[in-house]
């Protein structure tokens, strides 16, 4: 589940609902599709146990009955939290999302950890470059600090990254900037905020 | 290595490979057993990657069928891509199942499906990856036992010394035969060249190391011998008398694979005698489901797994007896959901009305016919009649309900082809490209599938020589230059692998020596651009002392005796005989629905259609008294298949 990329855990998703026999709501045009859309995508290799989804369906269904029908039907490594109802002219959870939580457990020690992590809190701008585009890191960064190690010993950290459309924060990117290598580590994202709170969640953690 | 060491440095290398969702099972419906808890593990592998074999619906039935037994498991193992191959080297990683993590080399069979040639190097990359020795007797009683099927594993010679039994024929009975076999065998404690003895006793299974391949002066086949005095000869292929149950509870990959969607065979088997066609020929006789079992099956697998495609599967769906009433059924059954319907192999001139109607589903936005050749002078050679004004009237409904694009395939290369029957490809295309365009306008399409025929063994062409390399790209240079305008495209095949594929397919077991050779200079993933090196292969031959021309474009002679005759399809050498001379004299054979032609099936397995009366089987009904026998082993096999043995016996 963790290699499976956004569109992949889209169908992944739009199946579990099919197997649930929830009355699906379905996109118009010529290939139709289940009304269904992720607050943000979850690069892939990285876990979460917070997901948002918007979900349409075409007759109403008691938020309980819907959760434990799609508890039921849910692959292995997708676990549903909650179901809410929502008013139809809520708005959009793409657009209302703000900023993400990671844990991110290192594989490889890194020394100095506590004064790496203040060097780059303190420091101006961190110019880098994602798909040959330049950027600056820093203002993606919105909070960083150290976490106990875990049972294994593993150094932890938890970082808060800017989750919005063309201002998206990598952890993996985060830890390079530490000095670390961006593929010995584990992410997990734990929550997603949103600018103002919509009453509309249905939560999943794959 | 145990499967936690395993996890723990896949967890380094999974991050920094291309599509690592391959490399990590875990998906619905995939089946985790106890690995203490059974007395014997099977790792099913196709030696391709994920995305592809995953759709294999052979690997799925069998994978099925030996989970529900308490005392078996089977998990999945697929050839990892090229940048997943590098990194489980370097990491010291042995290939391992997609569902516990267990070394392949920990299993007790390693069940490997060949459904065509360019699978062989992956194969043995596979074995490789596995750490098991690549020749069947270099391998110890702690080594899996290695079986092999799949339609290429009818002539599995080229294959023989790495392959510790081929399965001939359908797997879903004796792929547990050989779960037994081997309980049976681990238990005496007898070394591995008991397992091999057991298992020759297996209707079907063929164990190579028990036959000894002689050759004349020239390089051709003289003849097969028994190393053994038990060793069946010939071997004569597996069938069920009745399709057993369609598989329901698929696998859902988490990530995007090649036809991800619900695979139901309809029918197995064709009547129509197309002279070309490997899977008509070894696939007979034809069994059909009913229509009430398809409809239960799809019902079933949706609820199991969701996806929002059913494929409806068979060489000629538009055969099936109740096609009409199949698809009515399946439009009113499942009216209410969102669901696309495919019934691919529709033949051309009873593609109906109705049943395009009735197919409309939304995704479709063309069909796909296959006249195979653009003359009827051709079409009679290679015994699909359909004359060209039929396609054109076919294409003219197509177009006209709306449908933009068709997709015609042809092969060139039949017997006796010249550079008219290829302008006739081109003329052809153009013509139903017309005709769409009076329908339908400037939206019209035409794509032209153009591949290279490569005469397959057990058919009535196994004679025919390929064409050479030269006039392959001849052709396709011709075909390129005058295949163009709007809305038309043209697909055609790379010659080379061609030229790979038509050695291989009816090699002998001397070509063993050149597929070690290449595999070892590196060649694998032999039908991907990515890992085809035709120039090793050449080095191959050369260093082996053999020349591919032998294999592909000699003519041979109409008494050669060939190096699978001793594997059984059950159809007379006779019959194949007569239907290549009557090809050459443009002669036709209809529909042997309508006609049976003898071609040697009902004799060897009367006792099983006796044993299963009714229309679900297409072979006429058998009146006459015969009598099963049951070997002194324990084995059921029919009367006539032991006949059978004696008359093809190879003196």
């Amino acid at each position: 589940m963790r290699f499976t990329g956004h569109m992949d855990l889209h169908r992944s998703l739009e199946r579990a609902l099919r197997r649930a026999g929830l009355p699906l709501a379905y996109s118009q045009g010529f290939t139709k599709r289940p009304k269904i859309n992720l607050a943000s995508a979850l690069p892939l290799g990285v876990t979460a146990e917070a997901e948002l989804a918007d979900i349409w369906l075409d007759e109403a269904v008691a938020p309980g009955e819907a959760l434990d029908r799609i508890r039921s039907a849910a692959p292995p490594g997708i676990r549903l939290d909650e179901v809410t109802e929502v008013p139809e002219d809520a708005p959009k959870l793409q657009g209302a999302i703000r900023s993400s939580d990671f844990t991110v457990t290192l594989l490889e020690p890194l020394p100095d950890l506590d004064e790496r992590i203040a060097g780059i809190l303190a420091a101006g701008p961190l110019p880098r470059v994602r798909r040959d585009k330049p950027y600056d890191l820093r203002p993606l960064i919105l909070d960083l600090k150290r976490l106990d190690d875990d049972e294994t010993g593993h150094q932890r950290l938890l970082m808060t990254l800017l989750t919005q459309e063309a201002a998206t924060g990598r952890a993996d990117e985060v830890v390079e900037e530490l000095g670390g290598s961006p593929l010995a580590i584990r992410v997990h994202r734990v929550r997603i905020h949103l600018t103002s709170q919509p009453a509309n969640q249905q939560t999943s953690k794959p | 290595m145990t499967p936690s060491e395993i996890e723990s440095r896949l967890e380094r290398i999974l991050p920094r490979v291309q599509k690592p969702g391959r490399y990590t099972g875990g998906e619905l419906n995939q089946v985790v057993k106890d690995w203490d808890g059974v007395e014997t593990t099977v790792a099913m592998a196709f030696p391709d990657i994920y995305d592809l074999g995953m759709s294999n619906l052979g690997m799925m039935i069998l994978y099925d069928l030996v989970n529900k037994r308490a005392d078996a498991l089977a998990e999945r193992v697929y050839s990892p891509w090229l940048d997943m191959e590098a990194e489980l080297r370097e990491a010291g990683i042995p290939l391992y199942s997609l569902e516990t993590k267990h070394a392949i080399r920990d299993f007790d069979i390693l069940a490997v499906s060949l459904p065509y040639e360019t699978l062989y190097t992956n194969t043995l990359n596979l074995l490789d990856l596995a750490g098991i020795p690549l020749f069947s007797d270099e391998r110890s009683p702690d080594d899996p036992l290695v079986i092999a099927g799949g339609h290429a594993a009818f002539n599995p010679e080229p294959m023989a010394p790495f392959i510790d039994a081929f399965v001939i024929g359908e797997g879903e009975e004796v792929m547990i035969e050989i779960v037994e076999v081997h309980q049976a065998w681990k238990k005496s404690g007898e070394p591995r060249e008991g397992l091999w003895h057991r298992l020759a006793h297996l209707w079907g299974v063929y164990v190579p190391a028990l036959y000894e391949a002689h050759y004349h002066a020239d390089g051709t086949f003289d003849r097969i011998e028994k190393r053994a005095e038990h060793a069946q000869l010939p071997i004569v292929k597996r069938i069920v008398s009745q399709l057993p149950p369609p598989v329901t509870n698929f696998i859902v990959p988490y990530i995007d694979v090649s036809h991800n969607r619900i695979p139901i065979e309809i029918m197995r088997g064709c009547t129509r005698g197309c002279r070309f066609c490997h899977a008509g020929m070894i696939t007979r006789p034809v069994r059909e489901r009913t229509v009430e079992e398809v409809c239960e099956a799809i019902e079933k697998a949706l609820e199991a797994t969701g996806f929002e495609e059913v494929g409806l599967l068979s060489l000629s769906s538009s055969d099936y007896t109740h096609v009409v009433e199949l698809v009515k059924a399946v439009g009113e059954r499942f009216a209410d959901r969102v669901l696309s319907i495919s019934l691919p192999s529709l033949r051309i001139e009873s593609l109906s009305v109705d049943l395009m109607d009735a197919l409309k589903d939304q995704r479709r936005s063309g069909f796909t016919l296959a006249p195979e050749a653009a003359t009827e002078r051709m079409r009679e050679i290679i015994n699909k009649p359909v004359s060209s004004e039929q396609l054109l009237e076919t294409a003219r409904e197509i177009y006209s309900r709306g449908y933009t694009h068709i997709k015609l395939y042809f092969m060139m290369g039949h017997p006796s082809e010249t550079m008219e029957d290829i302008d006739a490809i081109i003329d052809l295309c153009k013509a139903v490209l017309k005709v769409g365009r009076e329908q339908i306008g400037g939206r019209a399409k035409l794509t032209a599938g153009v591949s290279t025929f490569v005469p397959k063994p057990h058919t009535p062409f196994q004679w025919v020589p390929c064409d050479d390399l030269d006039t392959i790209y001849e052709k396709q240079e011709h075909l390129k230059r005058h295949m163009r305008g709007k809305g038309l495209k043209l697909n055609w095949n790379n010659p080379k692998e061609t030229m790979l594929e038509a050695a291989l397919s009816r090699g002998d077991r001397r070509l063993a020596e050149v597929v070690y050779r290449a595999w070892q200079k590196g060649c694998k993933f032999d039908a991907w651009y990515e890992g085809f090196r035709y120039d090793l292969w050449l080095e191959a031959y050369e260093e082996a002392g053999l020349a591919p021309d032998f294999y592909t474009h000699r003519p041979r002679p109409l008494d050669e005796v060939f190096p699978w005759e001793h594997l059984s399809t059950t159809l007379k050498k006779k019959f194949l005989t007569e239907d290549y001379l009557w090809s050459l004299a443009g002669r036709t054979r209809i529909d042997c629905r309508n006609q049976c032609f003898a071609c040697g099936i009902l004799p060897v397995f009367s006792q099983l259609r006796k044993d299963t009366p009714g229309e679900h089987w297409q072979c006429p009904e058998i009146k006459s008294r015969r009598v099963t026998v049951v070997d002194g082993d324990g084995t059921y096999m029919p009367q006539a298949v032991k006949e059978h043995r004696a008359l093809l016996q190879i003196e």
